[in-house]
């Protein structure tokens, strides 16, 4: 498998066929207002069931995409909030040593790295819930079915064809929205394109946030917005200093946000 | 008297009268052929395991039936102008229509066009009551998988023939089989039952996939390229 992994990959930016990309997201957390428009769109999205009560109960709630809450915990007039969107960070890890958290700890591969698209994905049927992947995920972004989903009555009517529905003993979590790339990619191969445009591949999060907050392209496309985006003096990765490399980017002019983010401790910080 | 004691009956016989017998050259005594029993037995039983293994249990593996329908393809091959893409043919947003809908055969069959004793049914059953036809899907695959039909036959220009066979030239409906207990189609499994294949289209399960990938790609693809 990982013999696998390392073929196809490298400086093949631009190079057709072999064309590698990564995908990625920049949040602009000056302009979240925390309204959970993401987390609503993604359940949406990717049928992700929901209950009557939904408070904070991991046993019988799963989010994909998950809107945090943090003060700098200051008394008024000082105290100030920002909230934190956080879908799957797709980690890449450094010099292409396979350290996805979850990727490396998987005993089923059930998850893998896509060296083309820059994507973790999660194979709910080769699953077996083990989940050790959700002890190695340092953002708590994978969830376990702990019931089988259940829609009101009806509602099963509108599930997303595109999109497996997960059963009980599962392990599940973000996947970028990837059949909108497949999707996006059949329609340009019937157009004679090989490449997918910025605007026809954009994840449901995205489209839903009324502020503009998320941004989501290629990394490493010049033309895409995020590859400026993420190049701002303000932006960060959540905890960076795991070595994770996410493509998850949080832009944020407050200080105090930029550090929370990165949980550096005492002078461990570097800016 | 059991075969076992049989068998150790004649051992011990055969064995006291071991030494005269080769010495003098006597004609081997009627009773003899009793150390038969056990080898005919074991060969009964598996000749009839082996029927049993490959000749019944694919009938109570797999359930049949056949197609709503008696369709040619040969008739339709013939009456088409663009080949396959006449009737199966991709949607402006780059799906792809699989088996047609009813609306399609309409565009032709309103009224009878020929004078097929199938035809009549299916415009007295489906056609005037506006009803689709129940097609049974012979390559329908799971619904963890995600097949681009765009992908393979836009962009790699392979012939729909390499994994679907040569169905085009077919002049009926072959009855559809499928699993009991997993309601695939056989045609996932293939129809060898122990799993061989000699062609492409023999086999559609992930290693077939799996297979090809690596032969034009080099190597087998990340998990959602075809898993949803």
């Amino acid at each position: 498998m990982k013999e696998v992994h390392h073929k196809g990959h490298g400086n093949e930016h631009h190079k057709g066929h072999g064309r590698t990309y990564k995908y990625g997201m920049v949040i602009d957390l000056d302009k979240c207002t925390g309204c959970g428009a993401c987390m609503v769109a993604c359940m949406a999205e990717n049928n992700l069931p929901f209950r009557k009560d939904n408070t904070n109960d991991r046993l019988t709630q799963n989010f994909w995409m998950r809107v945090y809450k943090i003060s700098n915990g200051r008394p008024f007039p000082d105290s100030e909030i920002c909230y934190i969107p956080r879908p799957c960070q797709h980690c890449e890890g450094y010099d292409h040593h396979h350290h996805t958290p979850c990727v490396s700890v998987c005993p089923a591969t059930a998850t893998d790295y896509s060296h083309e698209t820059g994507i973790v994905s999660q194979i709910y049927t080769r699953c077996f819930g083990c989940r050790y992947c959700m002890a190695a995920c340092p953002y708590h972004v994978r969830v376990f079915n702990w019931w089988d989903p259940k829609w009101p009555k009806g509602m099963n009517k509108y599930l997303n064809p595109d999109v497996s529905v997960r059963m009980r003993g599962v392990v599940e979590k973000c996947s970028f929205c990837y059949h909108r790339l497949q999707r996006a990619r059949n329609k340009a191969y019937v157009e004679g394109r090989r490449e997918v445009h910025e605007d026809e591949y954009q994840t449901a999060c995205t489209q839903a946030c009324p502020a503009g907050a998320v941004t989501f392209g290629d990394l490493i496309n010049p033309k895409h917005k995020v590859y400026k985006l993420k190049d701002s003096p303000y932006a960060f990765r959540l905890l960076e200093k795991l070595g994770t490399n996410p493509k998850v980017y949080y832009v944020s002019t407050k200080d105090w946000v930029r550090k929370a983010g990165k949980v550096f401790l005492g002078n461990e910080g570097r800016g | 008297m059991s075969t076992t004691e049989e068998k150790e009956q004649t051992a011990g016989e055969q064995g006291g009268e071991h030494g005269p017998e080769e010495a003098t050259h006597e004609p081997v005594k009627p009773g003899a052929w009793r150390f038969l029993i056990p080898i005919v037995a074991f060969g009964a039983g598996f000749v009839s395991l082996l029927v049993l293994g490959w000749v019944i249990f694919p009938h109570l593996l797999y359930g049949e039936k056949q197609q709503p329908v008696d369709f040619s393809h040969v008739v339709h091959q013939e009456a088409v102008d663009e080949g396959c893409e006449s009737c199966h043919f991709f949607r402006e947003d780059g799906s792809f229509s699989g088996i047609p809908k009813l609306e399609n055969c309409v565009q032709c069959h309103e009224e009878p066009m020929g004078e097929s004793s199938e035809e009549a049914k299916f415009i007295a059953e489906y056609v005037e009551p506006g009803k689709e036809i129940p097609w049974h899907v012979y390559a329908r695959q799971p619904q963890c998988a995600f097949f681009s039909h765009a992908a393979h036959v836009k962009m790699a220009e392979l012939e729909c023939a390499k994994c679907h066979g040569p169905v085009g030239d077919s002049d009926h409906a072959r009855p559809y089989q499928y699993n009991r207990l997993t309601k695939y189609s056989r045609d996932i499994w293939g129809w060898n039952i122990a799993g061989f294949k000699k062609k492409t289209a023999d086999r559609m399960k992930m290693d077939d996939c799996a297979e090809c990938h690596e032969e034009s790609k080099g190597h087998k693809d990340a998990c959602f390229v075809c898993h949803k």
